[in-house]
């Protein structure tokens, strides 16, 4: 009954209106797309080196050949899986360590954000440029991982302090006395009513994730050839390449911020409809 | 205020402390300088190889902490080292540093000052067609990248080049050395235009959207009204009380705000070719030099602590409470 009234809720703000419809439009164009072109993306047209968009290519054909439709959907494919998977390790983290320190407190809970704030501390980006050497090519998800690692400190912080105060709420304590175990309080009772935090996190994670990962490789400390993601196709197409072939650029360019976008929007008419109280 | 500030000083010196050996230690384990050196032709004897890296303490076959111990003596006395190729780390650092400072400090300066203008301009016009123009404006550009940002502004550059016919804004390096005197200078600031304006616009986005929803709190407050009830004008009313009431959380926003500048400012120096720290991070990280990362990233360190501090000054001198506190 209650799933039913947020879902109104939510759904009346039209921003989440558009941004579901934008993340499903981009979504079905990535996976359904490769469908309908006439090239896959590992073919290489030896007749067309960077040939602007045209009936045979449709969006143009990069430096050596290759479909330039079928290899942005490719790439975009991998920077959604990407966003969507360290969106959910880094929420998943972020929900149990801040739920663990907070319902716990004492020594757990100092060592906990002790560890939180320097990670806080360390400059994320340069880290993980520093340890990708050591990546082996095609080991994406060792890189989600990494990602993932850096980006859930501070909602753990959030919801300590929130778990800080339901831990004192009449329910928690009642199935605290009647000898329930302390994993399954917080599994039950404390993370569930985090959910509406948690929601919203998750969903501006994913395109603070998409951004992170096309920025790391950007610079090819990320996805790694042969593997392609919008990150490297910008980076392949941007300098001067972008200035005499704007195709190589502005497809990929122009997906990721559309995808980022709409992420955004969903997340903030969530925020809007969850979160009324919040300012930012 | 003295003692506070002391212990923050200290605390902020282990901090640093702890993510540069943190840093040099990754960089240490995770690249390669022997790289380099090897699969040249003629090959090079791996005698020599050993003993020139030994010299750079670059050498993989020393233990790790010895490395490590030989570099923090280094560091302690202002010494980080040697590049890979021998160069010295600082002399590469006194060049790059200035490059780097003069980019933040203006995009700080510029990003935060027009973003809040332009927040408080929005929620005073809460709902008008600007403020929702603006509103949707910061929301577009916060979802646009650095790096897609900097590159549609040089395609931009050269788009209007052409059709004028010649270089009307530069997008390449920083500075003609051909120039001198006050044609320098004007050359200068021309080379400054584009990465300014990729730098700068994200900042404005993130400050303007912080800014509106503050102003727009402190607004409904009686003690704007009252300012205006004693016969303050609307307009010293809301500068003097609304604006510097709302300026507060902003202010506690600048160290992180900074952070995410510091991280674009590598896109911006890389793509407009200038020689900073940024472009220096890629670039030794590319030809695995241990000494240089780590400089880079005791530079980055020790700026977003510099950060950190200013922006609790910076909330202190606006906000009374935390001064008698």
């Amino acid at each position: 009954m209650r799933s039913k009234v947020v879902l109104r809720r939510v759904m009346a703000k039209p921003q989440v209106v558009i941004g579901l419809i934008g993340v499903l439009a981009l979504l079905a164009l990535a996976y359904l797309g490769p469908l309908f072109g006439q090239y896959t993306w590992e073919q290489k047209d030896f007749t067309a080196f960077r040939s602007p968009p045209g009936a045979d290519h449709w969006w143009g054909t990069t430096q050596i050949g290759q479909d330039m439709f079928a290899v942005t959907l490719r790439g975009m494919q991998k920077s959604i899986l990407i966003g969507f998977l360290v969106a959910l390790i880094s929420t998943g983290l972020a929900a149990l360590v801040g739920a663990f320190a907070g319902y716990f407190g004492g020594k757990l809970d100092k060592i906990l954000m002790w560890g939180t704030d320097l990670l806080l501390v360390l400059p994320s980006f340069l880290i993980i440029a520093v340890i990708s050497p050591r990546l082996e090519s095609g080991s994406w998800l060792m890189f989600v991982v990494l990602l993932a690692s850096f980006s859930w400190m501070i909602t753990s912080r959030v919801v300590r302090s929130m778990t800080l105060s339901l831990r004192e709420r009449e329910y928690v304590l009642a199935a605290r006395y009647m000898g329930i175990p302390d994993w399954k309080i917080i599994f039950r009772h404390v993370v569930p009513n985090l959910s509406s935090l948690l929601i919203i996190d998750a969903t501006m994670n994913v395109s603070g994730a998409i951004i992170g990962e096309t920025a790391l490789s950007y610079f090819g400390f990320g996805v790694r050839p042969p593997d392609v993601s919008l990150g490297t196709l910008i980076s392949a197409g941007g300098g001067s390449t972008a200035i005499s072939y704007p195709w190589l650029f502005l497809f990929p360019a122009g997906l990721l911020v559309l995808l980022v976008l709409f992420i955004n929007l969903i997340g903030d008419g969530l925020r809007d409809a969850l979160d009324p109280g919040s300012t930012s | 205020m003295g003692t506070y500030l002391l212990r923050r000083l200290l605390s902020s010196v282990i901090l640093v402390a702890i993510a540069a050996s943190l840093a040099y230690l990754l960089a240490a384990s995770s690249l390669n300088p022997r790289a380099n050196y090897t699969g040249r032709q003629p090959p090079i004897p791996v005698g020599v190889v050993d003993s020139t890296l030994s010299e750079y303490n670059l050498n993989d076959k020393t233990p790790l902490l010895e490395r490590y111990g030989t570099w923090v003596s280094g560091v302690v006395q202002g010494d980080f080292g040697k590049t890979w190729d021998g160069g010295s780390v600082n002399q590469q650092m006194g060049q790059r540093v200035g490059v780097s400072l003069r980019l933040l400090l203006i995009g700080t300066l510029l990003g935060s000052t027009l973003g809040v203008a332009v927040g408080a301009f929005a929620a005073i016009r809460q709902y008008r067609i600007s403020d929702r123009a603006i509103g949707v404006a910061s929301f577009v550009v916060m979802a646009v990248p650095v790096f897609v940002l900097a590159t549609l502004l040089t395609i931009g550059a050269t788009g209007l080049n052409g059709a004028v016919g010649h270089t009307l804004i530069e997008y390449t390096g920083e500075y003609n050395p051909a120039l001198s005197g006050v044609d320098q200078l004007l050359n200068r600031l021309n080379h400054l235009i584009l990465p300014t304006i990729s730098l700068c616009l994200g900042q404005i986005a993130f400050y303007s959207r912080i800014q509106r929803n503050m102003m727009l709190d402190v607004l409904g407050q009686d003690f704007v009204r009252t300012a205006q009830a004693k016969g303050l004008s609307r307009r010293t009313a809301l500068v003097k009380h609304a604006l510097r009431t709302a300026l507060i959380p902003s202010a506690t926003y600048f160290a992180f705000a900074f952070g995410t500048m510091l991280t674009g400012a590598t896109f911006t120096e890389k793509i407009f070719g200038w020689h900073g720290m940024g472009e220096w991070l890629v670039e030794s990280i590319q030809h695995n030099d241990t000494n240089a990362v780590a400089a880079v990233a005791l530079f980055a360190a020790v700026c977003v602590l510099v950060a950190g501090v200013l922006s609790d000054l910076l909330v202190a001198a606006l906000d009374p409470r935390v001064r008698v506190s």
